[in-house]
C-alpha cells in the first residue's frame, strides 16, 4: 500500500549584522534584532501560522489519517520563542493531535557533519536539538535528517550509532542513477538505519511551481496530485514529499490557495487507498530493499544537489576552517554568550550569501551585496569571536592541556567542597566536646 | 562595408583613455572582416599602427587649392600615400583662405587639448567635408565631442547614418558645472546622430535624462581590454613579504574621489600598521590629498610617488596587493581591468561604468569610506578573498575582448542600414 510522507522544515537564521573590523575587539554582540524581529514576524504571520492552523485542522478533521513530520532547528526555535512564541503554542497544539512526529537535526543548523575530527562536536549539536525538543514536546526524536538534508555514509554511520533508526535526505538523481526514490533504502555502512528520500519533482511541484501560471500542470489540484501518486508502479510505496513550511506562504503566496489544496489532500489520497506516514512508522513498517551508497556528500541545495553552494569557493572553506578551528575550545567554555554566538556563526546560511555560484534562482543575500561583503563581514564577527574564545581559552596551550586543567578545576571545585564540609563537621564536633564536658561536669556537680 | 571614422587621439601618442579605447574598437570591429576603416585624426605622427584600417590625418588634407611637387609632398609625408592628398585637393568645396593654412593647403593641428580648442575642432569639421567628399562609405563613426560637428557635416555632404560614440560626458568631467558651449556641441551631435553609443549604461542614462535623447536610440557599448603584451605579462612583481600595498592610480581630481581613499586609508591605518598606501598621478587636489594624509597622521605609510606611465604603471600594479577606484563619477574607467590583468584585487565604486560587466572585483559606494575601508581590511587579512578575486578577476578580465565589441558594434552597423 501507498504512503505519503510529508515533511516540513522550520529554521531562520538569526541575521548578523553589519560588522566592520574596526568594531573587532570593542562590539561583541553581532546580530540585527530589528531584522530578526522583522524577518521571523513577517515569515510567522504570513507562513508558519497559517500554514501550522490548516494542518492541525488536517490532523483534527481527518481523525488521524493524515499525518506529518516536522523539524526545527535551534536557532530557529530560538528565535521563535523570543519573537513569535504563538508558533510554538501552534506546535504544541499540533503534537497534541498525536499526528505529528519531530525529528531530530544539528541545533545550529549547521555544517558540523561536514567539519573533519568533529564528530564529537557534530553529536553535541544534534543532541542538544533532541533536548530541546523532549523539553518542549515530551519525546525524543528518533529519526535524524541533517541541516539541508546533508548525507553521506559517513554521517549515516554516526548518525547510526547514536541510535537514530531513520535518516531524510535527497533523492538525488547523480546518486540513484536509475533507481526509485519510492522505496526505503538503508545505510552502506550499517543496515539498522533506513534512509527516506526526497522526491524533489512531486516536493518542487508544491513549493516551487505551485502557483506558476506558465507551468503546463497549472493550476494544480489535489486530486491530480495524487493521481500522479497512484499510478507509480505498484511496488513503489513510500512516496516522500519534504519541504520548508516556508513554502506555504512565502514561496507560494497563500492567495494562490496552496492551504486549501493542502486541506483537500488527505480525502483525496483515501479515495485513492493512499495513507500517510511519519518517517518512524515508515522505518518500522516497510521493508529496506537495498543499500544505498554515498560516498559525497549530497543535500537539497541547488541543481548540482551537492554542499558546494556553502563550501564551493575558497572563501567559504577558509571561514569554515577558521570556525571549526577553535571547536575544540569552544566546546570546553562554559560562557553561555560563547556557547550561544557558537550556534549562530555556525548556521550554513552564513556560507550560502558567500556563494559565487550563478543559480537561476537568485538568491536574496540579506543585507549582502556581494559574496565577498558577507565573507567580509562574516570573518570580521569571527575574528572578533575567535579572540574571545581565545581570551577564554588561551592559544597557546594546547586542548590535552586545557582540559586537564579544567578538570582540575572542576575537580578543585569538588575538593573545596568536601574539605569544607570537613571543616563544618570538625567545627561541629569542636563545639559539642566542650559541650558535652560541660554537660559532665554538670552531672557530676549534680551527683555530689 | 566601408565605416569613416572621426578621432581625435590614436596611441601610442595618447593624452588620456580615449585614445586606448578608440584603438581598441577599431581592431575589434576590423576582425570582424569585411569592414574596412578611414581613421580620420587630427595630426598623426606617422607611427601609428596602420595594419588594419587607413589613417587620413586632417593635417595632411589640403582645403586650399595649391600645386606642389608629388615629390615635395612625398617627403613632408611619408608615411601616407601622396595620391591621396591630390585626390582630396579635386573636393575642395569652398574657399578657405582666410583660416591661414600652410604651403601645402592644409590647416595645423596640435592633436591636443589646446585653449583654441574651439577654434580645432571647427577646423576639424572644415576639413571634414573635403573627407567626406572624397572617400566613398557606408556610415559615419563620430567618437566623442571633440568630433561630433565633423561627423554632422560628413552626414549632411554624404547623407550616410551618423553614429556617434560617447566615451564620457561633460557631466561627468564637471561633477555637475556643465560648460554650455561643450554641452551645445554635445547636444547637437546627439540630436544629428541616428544611433548613440555609449561606454556604459551610468552614460546611456546621462545622455537619455541630461541631454534628453530618444532612449530608443541610444545603445551601451562597453568598453574592453587588450591583452598584455610579453613584456609587461613578464614583469616580476617586486616582493614585500611582511606588508601589503594598496594603489590608487589616476588623475588626482575631483572625478576621482581621491578624498575617500585618504580617509579609508586612515581607517585601515588606525587599526594595522603593515599597509602602505600608494597614490600614483597628478592633478589638481594633489596638494590637498597631501594635506589631508598629513593631518590624518599617516604620511608615513601613505605615499605620493608622481605621474606613472607606460611599464611604471604595470610595475606598480603588479606589486600592489589591492586596487582601488573610488571614482564619483566615471562613465567607463579601464584602469581597474588593467589592474585585473595584472592579477590585482580590485575595488571600484559603483557610480563607474565598468562596475556593470565586473563581478569579480569589491564594488562599494564612493562616499562609504567604512564599507571601502573593510574591503582593503578583509583583501588584506583574509587570503581567501585575495586568492578568489586575484585568479578569477584574472578570469574574468580576460573574457572581455574588443572583438567582442566590435561584433556587437557591426550588427549595431547593420540594423541601422537595414541590412
Amino acid at each position: 500500500m501507498k504512503t505519503i510522507c510529508l515533511y516540513f522544515e522550520i529554521h531562520q537564521i538569526v541575521h548578523l549584522k553589519r560588522y566592520r573590523f574596526f568594531d573587532i575587539g570593542t562590539d561583541h554582540y553581532y546580530y540585527d534584532d530589528y531584522a530578526n524581529e522583522a524577518s521571523i514576524n513577517h515569515i510567522a504571520e504570513n507562513s508558519y501560522i497559517p500554514a501550522l492552523k490548516t494542518l492541525i485542522q488536517m490532523a483534527k478533521d481527518s481523525k488521524g489519517y493524515f499525518k506529518v513530520a516536522l523539524s526545527l532547528s535551534g536557532v530557529g526555535l530560538e528565535q521563535l520563542e523570543q519573537y513569535a512564541p504563538v508558533v510554538i503554542d501552534l506546535l504544541k497544539e499540533l503534537n497534541e493531535t498525536g499526528c505529528c512526529e519531530f525529528l531530530a537535526e544539528p541545533y545550529s543548523h549547521g555544517l558540523s557533519s561536514l567539519a573533519e575530527n568533529w564528530e564529537d562536536g557534530f553529536r553535541e549539536d544534534v543532541m542538544m536539538l533532541c533536548d530541546k525538543i523532549y523539553e518542549l514536546f515530551g519525546s525524543r526524536p528518533k529519526v535524524f535528517r541533517n541541516s539541508s538534508l546533508i548525507y553521506d555514509d559517513e554521517i549515516g554511520s554516526v548518525v547510526a550509532d547514536m541510535g537514530f533508526k531513520g535518516v531524510l535526505t535527497e533523492g538525488a538523481k547523480h546518486i540513484l542513477g536509475w533507481k526509485s526514490p519510492h522505496y526505503l533504502y538503508h545505510c552502506a555502512l550499517n543496515p539498522n538505519l533506513k534512509i527516506l528520500l526526497r522526491d524533489y519533482k512531486l516536493s518542487d511541484d508544491i513549493s516551487l511551481r505551485f502557483s506558476n501560471p506558465s507551468w503546463k500542470s497549472y493550476p494544480l489540484m489535489s486530486g491530480t496530485y495524487v493521481d500522479w501518486i497512484a499510478s507509480f508502479p505498484e511496488e513503489e510505496e513510500v512516496i516522500n514529499i519534504f519541504m520548508h513550511l516556508c513554502a506555504f506562504g512565502i514561496y507560494q503566496p497563500l492567495s494562490s490557495n496552496i492551504l486549501e489544496f493542502m486541506k483537500a489532500l488527505p480525502e483525496a489520497a483515501r479515495k485513492r487507498g493512499i495513507t500517510f506516514s511519519t518517517p518512524s512508522e515508515v522505518v518500522d513498517n516497510y521493508k529496506s530493499i537495498a543499500p544505498l551508497e554515498v560516498a559525497y556528500p549530497m543535500s537539497w541545495v541547488d541543481e548540482e544537489r551537492d554542499t558546494s553552494c556553502w563550501l564551493g569557493n575558497v572563501m567559504q572553506r577558509e571561514a569554515f576552517d577558521k570556525l571549526y578551528s577553535i571547536g575544540d575550545r569552544v566546546r570546553l567554555c562554559t560562557d553561555r554568550r560563547i556557547r550561544q554566538d557558537w550556534n549562530y556563526l555556525q548556521a550554513s546560511n552564513n556560507f550560502r550569501f558567500m556563494t559565487t555560484k550563478n543559480n537561476a534562482v537568485t538568491m536574496d543575500r540579506g543585507i549582502y551585496e556581494s559574496p565577498y561583503d558577507a565573507f567580509t563581514n562574516y570573518m570580521n564577527i569571527l575574528a572578533d569571536f575567535i579572540n574571545r574564545v581565545y581570551w577564554a581559552m588561551p592559544a597557546d596551550m594546547d586542548i590535552e592541556e586545557l582540559n586537564a586543567f579544567q578538570t582540575t578545576i572542576r575537580n578543585q571545585d569538588k575538593e573545596i567542597q568536601s574539605l569544607e564540609k570537613q571543616i563544618a563537621r570538625l567545627k561541629a564536633s569542636k563545639e559539642t566536646k566542650p559541650k558535652a564536658a560541660k554537660q559532665k561536669q554538670a552531672k557530676a556537680d549534680s551527683k555530689k | 562595408m566601408n565605416v569613416l571614422m572621426f578621432g581625435w587621439e590614436f596611441p601610442p601618442h595618447i593624452l588620456g583613455g580615449l585614445g586606448t579605447a578608440s584603438y581598441g574598437l577599431t581592431r575589434g570591429l576590423a576582425h570582424q572582416g569585411n569592414v574596412n576603416i578611414t581613421f580620420c585624426l587630427p595630426k598623426p605622427w606617422g607611427d601609428e599602427d596602420q595594419s588594419f584600417m587607413k589613417i587620413v590625418g586632417m593635417n595632411t588634407v589640403p582645403v586650399v587649392w595649391r600645386n606642389p611637387d608629388r615629390s615635395y609632398v612625398e617627403s613632408r609625408y611619408p608615411w601616407m600615400d601622396a595620391s591621396d592628398y591630390y585626390r582630396f585637393r579635386d573636393h575642395i568645396y569652398a574657399d578657405f583662405n582666410y583660416i591661414g593654412v600652410d604651403d601645402l593647403g592644409c590647416i595645423n593641428f596640435s592633436g591636443r587639448y589646446p585653449d583654441n580648442l574651439q577654434e580645432e575642432i571647427n577646423n576639424y569639421s572644415i576639413v571634414a567635408g573635403v573627407v567626406a567628399r572624397t572617400e566613398q562609405f557606408d556610415i559615419i563613426h563620430s567618437h566623442d565631442w571633440l568630433t561630433y560637428p565633423a561627423g554632422i557635416h560628413a552626414k549632411q555632404v554624404s547623407g550616410k547614418p551618423l553614429v556617434i560614440h560617447v566615451h564620457a560626458t561633460d557631466f561627468d568631467r564637471s561633477r555637475g558645472n556643465v560648460n554650455p558651449t561643450v554641452y551645445a556641441i554635445e547636444k547637437n551631435g546627439m540630436d544629428y546622430a541616428d544611433h548613440i553609443m555609449c561606454v556604459s549604461e551610468l552614460t546611456r542614462q546621462t545622455v537619455i535624462n541630461k541631454y534628453h535623447q530618444d532612449p530608443r536610440k541610444v545603445s551601451t557599448m562597453h568598453n574592453a581590454v587588450e591583452p598584455l603584451p610579453q613584456e609587461i605579462q613578464d614583469i616580476k612583481p617586486i616582493e614585500h613579504p611582511n606588508e601589503k600595498w594598496v594603489t590608487f592610480l589616476g588623475r588626482i581630481t575631483m572625478q576621482k574621489g581621491p578624498e575617500y581613499f585618504v580617509e579609508a586609508a586612515s581607517m585601515v591605518l588606525n587599526r594595522t600598521h603593515d599597509v602602505r598606501f600608494c597614490m600614483a598621478g597628478n592633478g589638481d587636489m594633489m596638494n590637498d590629498m597631501i594635506r589631508l594624509v598629513a593631518q590624518r597622521g599617516i604620511a608615513d605609510r601613505f605615499h605620493f610617488p608622481g605621474f606613472m606611465k607606460g611599464r611604471q604603471v604595470y610595475e606598480c600594479l603588479k606589486a600592489s596587493d589591492v586596487y582601488v577606484m573610488p571614482s564619483v563619477s566615471e562613465p567607463f574607467g579601464i584602469s581597474p581591468l588593467e589592474a585585473m590583468q595584472c592579477m590585482t584585487p580590485t575595488i571600484i565604486s559603483k557610480q563607474s561604468g565598468c562596475a556593470e560587466i565586473l563581478s569579480k572585483c569589491i564594488k562599494v559606494d564612493y562616499w562609504d569610506i567604512h564599507a571601502l575601508s573593510d574591503a582593503i581590511y578583509s583583501i588584506c587579512t583574509n587570503r581567501s578573498l585575495y586568492e578568489y578575486l586575484k585568479v578569477e578577476g584574472k578570469k574574468e578580465v580576460d573574457s572581455i575582448t574588443w572583438d567582442k565589441v566590435g561584433e556587437r558594434i557591426l550588427s549595431r552597423y547593420n540594423s541601422l542600414l537595414g541590412r
